[in-house]
C-alpha cells in the first residue's frame, strides 16, 4: 500500500499536466501513484469507490506510454469490461483526452455488434487501444493470428473487476489473461475495482501464479493502490407512516413518499430486486403521477430497442426517474443522478454501496439514498445494511474456484488458435489464480472430455474434436469444430425465453380451443418456466401494463390487453435473484437477539418482536428457532435459518423428504430469505414431544449425503445446472434464434443426457462441474452445509397453539411464492383421479 | 390401482407398461416403437459428444420388458436405428444383447423413416407393416386409416399442469381405435400431443394420454393436457 503522506510522485509529463490544468482539474493522488507503479512495469489493483476517476487512472499509464515518440504499429492496450455498453461508453470518454492532447491514437471497440469488415480490419491493422468484453477476448485468443496480434501488447485494463470475478465470466477472463501473459511477456495488468472484502484475491487474479517444481503454486500479487473514504453516503430508511406489513415485497405503502422524493430531486434511480417488482413499482408510480413526470422502466426482459431508448433519454437528462433492476448496477454513467432509492431489502452491503454509487458521480459530494423496506424483516435487513455501510464492511463473495466447464471451453479455443502442448497449457492454466487448485489429473480429464467426450466407454476416437499431432500439439480435427466453438463461446447461458406478443385467440365455436392470431407487437421476453405456470385467462403485469395470458404458440406467449383497473392475478414477485448475504443475515440474527437495538428500527418492528418474545421465543444469535403449531386442520413447522431463499429451498426439499419417510405427511413448503415453513397432515409438534422425531435428527448434516443424492437425481434445479454446464463445456450447442421454431419440441433434451450420464458414469468430469456449481449456485449447498453445522445442538423448539408473529411473516408468502414439494408423480396421480371422477359422474 | 393400465385398440386388449411397451398378455406379444439406437453416436459424428450409453440403456430397458412379459413375439414399430450409419457404429456387445433377446421367440422389425432398409446384423424379420389380430401395426400412423391402428413415429408426450407446476412425460395416446406409442429410445425426445401433427389422427381432444410415470402409467384425459 502507498504511504499517503509522502509527496506525490512526479511522473506526469508536461503535456498531461497542461491538459489537466486546462480542464481545471488536479490529478488525483491515486492516479499519480498508479501511473508511477505502472510505468515501472508493475501490475496494479486500483481499489476505489465510484466517482474516484478510476477509468482515467486506468488509462493514464497507457496514454503516457503512447504519447512518448511514435505510437507503435500494433495493439498497445486492451481494455475489458463486463458490459459492451460500458466498453462503448469508456471509448467515448477516452477519445476526449486523446483528441485534446493530439496523441494521434486509434481507439476502437470490439463487441458482438462490431461488423465483420471492421473485425477483419482490426486484425490486419490493430488499433492502439481496443475496448472489449471477456467473450470477445476469448474469440480473439482462439483466432489463428492471436499470437502475432497480441505479441506487442503492453497493458491490459480490467474494469469492474470485482463484478467480473464472481462468475464464470471471471473464470473465462482469468484463463484469457493467463494466455495474454504468455503471448506478451512484457504485459502488465491494471485492475479497477470497487472496494471488496478481500482485495488480495483480486491482486492475485491480475498476475501469473508460479507453478513450483513440487507442484504447488507460489503466490504472486499485483501492487495495490487504495482510495478510501470516497463519497460519504447520506442514506436513510424511509419512515413508514404506519406499521410495515408483515410480509410481501410490493412496498405499496411507500409509493407516495417515493413520488415526493422524485419531485424533490433532479433524477432518481429506483432500484428493485426483480423484474416483477420493477413492473409493479413502475405501474404504481404512474397511477399517482399527477404531474406527468417522465418516469421510465428498465429491466433485462424488455425489448432491446425499448431499453436503448430509456438509456438515451436517461443520459440526455430527459427523465426524472427510472425504475430498474440490477441491469443498471454497473459503472455506466447515466447522467445526473442525485438520488438512489432502493425498494425492498438490499440483500448485501456491497451491492447496496454499488447501487448508491450510481448517484452523484463526484467524490466530494455525499450520495443521497433512501432504503424502502417492504416488510418487517426487510426493515431489519435495511438497518443491518446501513450499519454495515457505516462500518465500511464488505460482504463480497469469496474467490471462486475456476469451473471445469469453462476450462473445457478454453481448451477447445486454444486448439482452434493453432494448437497447444498439453504440458505448457497446464502450466498456463494453473498460473491463473482461480485455477491454482487444479490437479494435473483433472486437467487431463478435461482435455480428454474435449477430445472424445472423456467417457470410460471409449467409442468416439473417430469423432475426436481435437487431436494430438506428430509435433505434440493438440489442434481441432476440422474447421467445422472451430466454427462450432465460435458459435458457442461465452459463459452466459440464458434461460429459454419466449417472446411476449400481443394477439388474441380466434375461436370457431364457444369453448373450442381456438387458434392464436398473432402479428401484434412484441413487448419483451419472459422465461419459459414462468410462462409455463400461466393458465389461459391469467393476468400479470409486464412492460408496465396488466396483460391477459391467452396461449403459447411456438416461441411466442400470446397476450391481450386488459381493461383499465384489472388486477393482476399472478404474483408480482417471482423470487429474488440474489439471496440475502451471510453477512447481513448474521447481523439480522444479532438484532433479533438484542432488544436494546429494537427501538432504533422503524415500522413497528419493536412491538412485533416484543410480541414474539412474549408468545414464543426469540432465539439467541447462534441458535435456530423452530416453531410448530396447528392451524385450520393442518400442522405447521416454521424454521428460521436466515440463510437466503436458495439454501432454504434446498433445505425444504430435503426436510419434506425426511418428514415423508417419518410418515408425517408433509404437503408443501414455502421459503423466504429468512425462514422456511412446512405444512402437512400429521402433528409434527406431537411427534417431537413423543420423541418419534428429533430436530437434531431432522436437521442433521447427513441429509447432505444419501437424501441429497436421491433428490438430485430428479431435481429440476440440478438438471438446469447440468444444462448450463453442458452448454458452456461444448457438449451440446446453444439454441439459436429461429432454430427453436422447427426443433423446440424434439430437440435433444439435456435432461435425458443427465439421466444417462448420472447412471452410467457418475464420476464424469461434467457431473463434477455440475456438482461444483450446485454448491454455490441455484442449490446453494455450501451455505446450507455451513448452516447445518452452525445450528447443530443449537436448535430451539417451541410448540405453540397458534401461529407466532414471526411465523406469520413466513406463512403470508404462501400464495405469493411458488410452493414446492409437489412430487411429479403426485401431480400425475391427481390428473388421473380427475379422469376417474368424470367417468363416475 | 395397478402398476399397468389396460389399453384397448380395436378388438385387442393391451396392457401399457410404464417402460413404454404395449403388451398383449394373452397372445404374449410385446410392442415397442422408436428405439433410435445409436442416436448418441449420430450426434457425436456432428461434434456433440453425448454419453455413448444410449443404445445399451435402451436395450437394457427392452431386456427388462422381455424378462417381465416373456413374449413369444416382439414387434418394433420402426426407427429402431437412428440413421443409416447406425448399423456400422453399433457396438458388438449391443448386437450380442439383441441376439440374446431374440433367442426362442419371433422378432419383427417394421421399417421406419430413419431406417427404411433392412439391417441383417439385427437379426429377426423385416416388414413394412403387420396385421395383428385385426389391428394394423406400422411406423407412421395413417390419417385415412379406417380400421384399428398402432403406430409410432410421432414420439408423443403429454403435459399436465396443476397448481403452478408442469409435468411432461412420454405417453401412449389412444382413442380406442388408434394408438400412437411413445418413443422407447433413451435419447428420443417427445412431441406434445397437442401439436398439430396429432390433429389429423384424433378428432378434437377426445383421446386419453397414458403417461409414463415412475413404475406406473397414469391415464389423463386429453382436455386436461397443456401445450408446451
Amino acid at each position: 500500500m502507498i504511504d499517503d503522506t509522502s509527496p506525490p510522485p512526479d511522473v506526469l509529463p508536461p503535456r498531461f499536466a497542461q491538459w489537466f490544468a486546462g480542464r481545471g482539474w488536479t490529478p488525483r493522488r491515486h492516479q499519480l501513484d498508479l501511473l508511477a507503479l505502472a510505468r515501472q512495469g508493475q501490475s496494479v489493483l486500483l481499489d476505489a469507490p465510484t466517482g474516484a476517476g478510476k477509468t482515467l487512472a486506468g488509462f493514464l499509464p497507457s496514454l503516457v506510454d503512447l504519447a512518448e515518440g511514435q505510437p507503435p504499429k500494433g495493439l498497445h492496450t486492451l481494455y475489458i469490461s463486463p458490459l459492451k455498453a460500458l466498453a462503448v461508453d469508456v471509448a467515448r470518454n477516452l477519445d476526449m483526452p486523446a483528441a485534446e492532447m493530439e496523441l494521434g491514437l486509434r481507439i476502437e471497440t470490439r463487441t458482438g455488434d462490431t461488423p465483420a469488415h471492421k473485425r477483419t480490419r482490426q486484425m490486419e491493422r490493430p488499433p492502439h487501444i481496443l475496448l472489449t468484453t471477456p467473450e470477445q477476448l476469448a474469440l480473439l485468443l482462439a483466432h489463428r493470428e492471436a499470437e502475432e496480434f497480441f505479441s506487442g501488447l503492453k497493458r491490459v485494463v480490467l474494469d469492474e473487476l470485482h463484478a467480473l470475478v464472481t462468475s464464470k465470466r471471471g473464470d473465462l477472463l482469468a484463463l484469457g489473461l493467463a494466455r495474454l501473459h504468455r503471448l506478451a511477456p512484457g504485459l502488465s495488468a491494471i485492475g479497477l475495482s470497487a472496494t471488496v472484502r478481500e482485495p488480495d484475491d483480486l491482486r492475485r487474479f491480475l498476475v501469473p501464479q508460479q507453478l513450483r517444481p513440487d507442484g504447488t503454486i507460489g503466490p504472486a500479487m499485483a501492487a495495490h493502490v487504495v482510495v478510501r473514504g470516497g463519497a460519504r453516503a447520506d442514506i436513510r430508511i424511509m419512515e413508514a407512516a404506519n406499521r410495515l406489513p408483515l410480509a410481501g415485497h410490493t412496498a405499496l405503502h411507500a409509493m407516495k413518499p417515493i413520488y415526493n422524493a422524485i419531485l424533490a430531486h433532479r433524477t432518481t434511480l429506483i432500484f428493485v430486486n426483480t423484474r416483477m417488482q420493477a413492473e409493479f413499482v413502475f405501474q404504481e408510480l404512474w397511477r399517482i403521477n399527477d404531474e406527468g413526470l417522465p418516469i421510465a422502466l428498465h429491466h433485462g426482459s424488455l425489448d432491446v430497442g425499448q431499453r436503448r431508448k430509456v438509456e438515451a433519454a436517461m443520459t440526455s437528462g430527459a427523465l426524472r426517474a427510472v425504475v430498474c433492476t440490477s441491469t443498471l448496477d454497473l459503472g455506466i454513467d447515466w447522467g445526473d443522478v442525485d438520488l438512489v432509492v432502493n425498494v425492498g431489502a438490499p440483500k448485501g452491503a456491497s451491492r447496496l454501496m454499488q447501487r448508491i454509487g450510481r448517484s452523484n458521480h463526484r467524490l466530494d459530494e455525499a450520495s443521497q439514498a433512501i432504503l424502502v423496506p417492504a416488510n418487517r424483516f426487510e426493515v431489519m435487513e435495511c438497518r443491518a445494511a446501513l450499519e454495515a455501510v457505516a462500518d465500511a464492511a464488505q460482504d463480497t463473495p469469496e474467490a471462486r474456484k475456476g469451473a471445469l466447464d469453462v476450462l473445457a471451453q478454453h481448451v477447445l479455443g486454444m486448439a482452434c488458435a493453432g494448437g497447444f502442448s498439453i504440458d505448457a497449457l497446464y502450466a498456463e492454466v494453473v498460473s491463473a489464480a482461480p485455477y491454482g487448485w487444479l490437479p494435473r489429473e483433472t486437467f487431463d480429464r478435461v482435455v480428454r472430455f474435449v477430445a472424445t467426450g472423456g467417457y470410460a466407454l471409449a467409442t468416439y476416437e473417430r469423432f475426436a474434436k481435437i487431436r494430438e499431432g506428430k509435433d505434440g500439439l493438440w489442434r481441432v480435427a476440422n474447421p467445422r469444430i472451430a466454427q462450432q466453438y465460435r458459435m458457442n463461446v461465452g459463459t452466459i447461458v440464458e434461460e429459454p425465453m419466449l417472446k411476449v406478443r400481443l394477439g388474441r385467440i380466434r375461436r370457431s365455436a364457444p369453448g373450442s380451443p381456438g387458434a392464436p392470431v398473432r402479428g401484434g407487437r412484441v413487448l419483451g421476453e419472459v422465461e419459459e418456466y414462468f410462462a409455463e405456470t400461466l393458465l389461459p385467462g391469467d393476468t400479470f403485469v409486464f412492460a408496465g401494463e396488466v396483460l391477459r395470458f391467452e396461449a403459447i404458440a411456438e416461441t411466442d406467449v400470446i397476450v391481450s390487453r386488459t381493461s383499465p383497473g384489472t388486477d393482476p392475478k399472478i404474483p408480482s414477485y417471482a423470487g429474488g435473484k440474489f439471496p440475502l448475504s451471510t453477512f447481513l443475515a448474521e447481523r439480522v440474527r444479532g438484532m433479533l437477539a438484542d432488544p436494546a437495538v429494537w427501538g432504533r428500527i422503524p415500522g413497528g418492528v419493536a412491538d412485533w418482536l416484543e410480541t414474539q418474545r412474549r408468545k414464543s421465543v426469540l432465539p439467541r444469535r447462534d441458535e435456530m428457532l423452530v416453531e410448530t403449531f396447528p392451524r385450520s386442520g393442518r400442522y405447521y413447522m416454521v424454521a428460521y435459518p436466515f440463510e437466503g431463499r436458495l439454501a432454504h429451498q434446498t433445505l425444504g426439499m430435503l426436510i419434506t423428504r425426511r418428514l415423508e419417510r417419518a410418515r408425517l405427511k408433509p404437503l408443501g413448503f414455502v421459503v423466504t430469505d429468512y425462514g422456511l415453513g412446512v405444512w402437512g397432515l400429521a402433528d409434527i409438534g406431537a411427534a417431537l414431544a413423543q420423541g418419534r422425531l428429533t430436530l437434531d435428527g431432522l436437521f442433521s448434516q447427513d441429509m447432505l449425503g444419501d437424501d441429497l443424492e436421491e433428490w438430485l437425481a430428479e431435481s429440476s434445479l440440478m438438471k438446469r445446472t447440468f444444462r448450463h454446464c453442458a452448454i458452456i463445456a461444448g457438449l451440446i450447442e446453444r439454441r439459436f434464434p429461429g432454430q427453436e421454431k422447427t426443433g423446440r419440441q424434439v430437440t435433444m433434451s439435456t435432461d435425458l443426457v443427465y439421466d444417462v450420464l448420472r447412471r452410467h458414469e457418475p464420476d464424469h468430469v461434467l457431473l463434477e462441474a455440475t456438482r461444483a456449481d450446485a454448491a454455490t449456485g441455484l442449490l446453494d449447498l455450501r451455505r446450507l452445509a455451513d448452516c447445518l453445522s452452525r445450528i447443530r445442538g443449537r436448535i430451539v423448539h417451541k410448540n405453540l397453539d397458534h401461529v407466532s408473529p414471526l411465523a406469520v411473516s413466513v406463512l403470508l408468502e404462501i400464495g405469493r411464492e411458488a410452493v414446492y414439494g409437489e412430487a411429479a408423480e403426485e401431480i400425475l396421480a391427481q390428473a388421473e383421479a380427475q379422469l376417474f371422477e368424470e367417468a363416475l359422474a | 390401482m395397478a402398476a399397468t393400465t389396460s389399453l384397448a385398440v380395436g378388438p385387442l386388449a393391451f396392457v401399457a407398461d410404464a417402460c413404454g411397451a404395449l403388451v398383449d398378455a394373452d397372445e404374449r406379444v410385446l410392442l415397442v416403437a422408436d428405439l433410435h439406437l445409436e442416436k448418441g453416436s449420430a450426434y457425436a459424428a456432428r461434434g456433440m459428444l453425448l454419453p455413448p450409453y444410449d443404445s445399451r440403456a435402451t436395450l437394457a430397458l427392452l431386456a427388462q420388458a422381455v424378462r417381465r412379459w416373456q413374449p413369444r413375439l416382439v414387434v418394433a414399430l420402426g426407427d429402431t436405428l437412428h440413421d443409416r450409419g447406425a448399423a456400422a457404429r453399433i457396438a458388438q456387445d449391443d448386437l450380442a444383447t439383441l441376439a440374446g433377446l431374440q433367442a426362442g421367440r419371433d422378432w419383427i422389425w417394421l421399417t421406419g423413416n430413419h431406417d427404411p432398409d433392412p439391417v441383417p446384423a439385427l437379426g429377426g424379420t423385416v416388414a413394412a407393416e403387420l396385421a395383428l389380430g385385426g389391428v394394423m401395426l406400422r411406423h407412421e400412423p395413417r390419417p385415412g386409416e379406417t380400421g384399428p391402428e398402432i403406430a409410432g413415429h410421432l414420439h408423443p408426450a403429454g403435459k399436465v399442469r396443476l397448481r403452478g407446476r408442469a409435468v411432461r412425460r412420454r405417453c401412449f395416446v389412444s382413442d380406442g381405435r388408434r394408438c400412437v406409442m411413445p418413443a422407447f429410445g433413451t435419447y428420443a425426445g417427445g412431441l406434445n400431443v397437442l401439436d398439430g401433427a396429432f390433429s389429423p389422427l384424433f378428432a378434437g381432444r377426445r383421446f386419453t394420454a397414458h403417461m409414463l410415470g415412475a413404475g406406473r402409467v397414469y391415464a389423463v384425459a386429453g382436455h386436461q393436457l397443456s401445450p408446451d
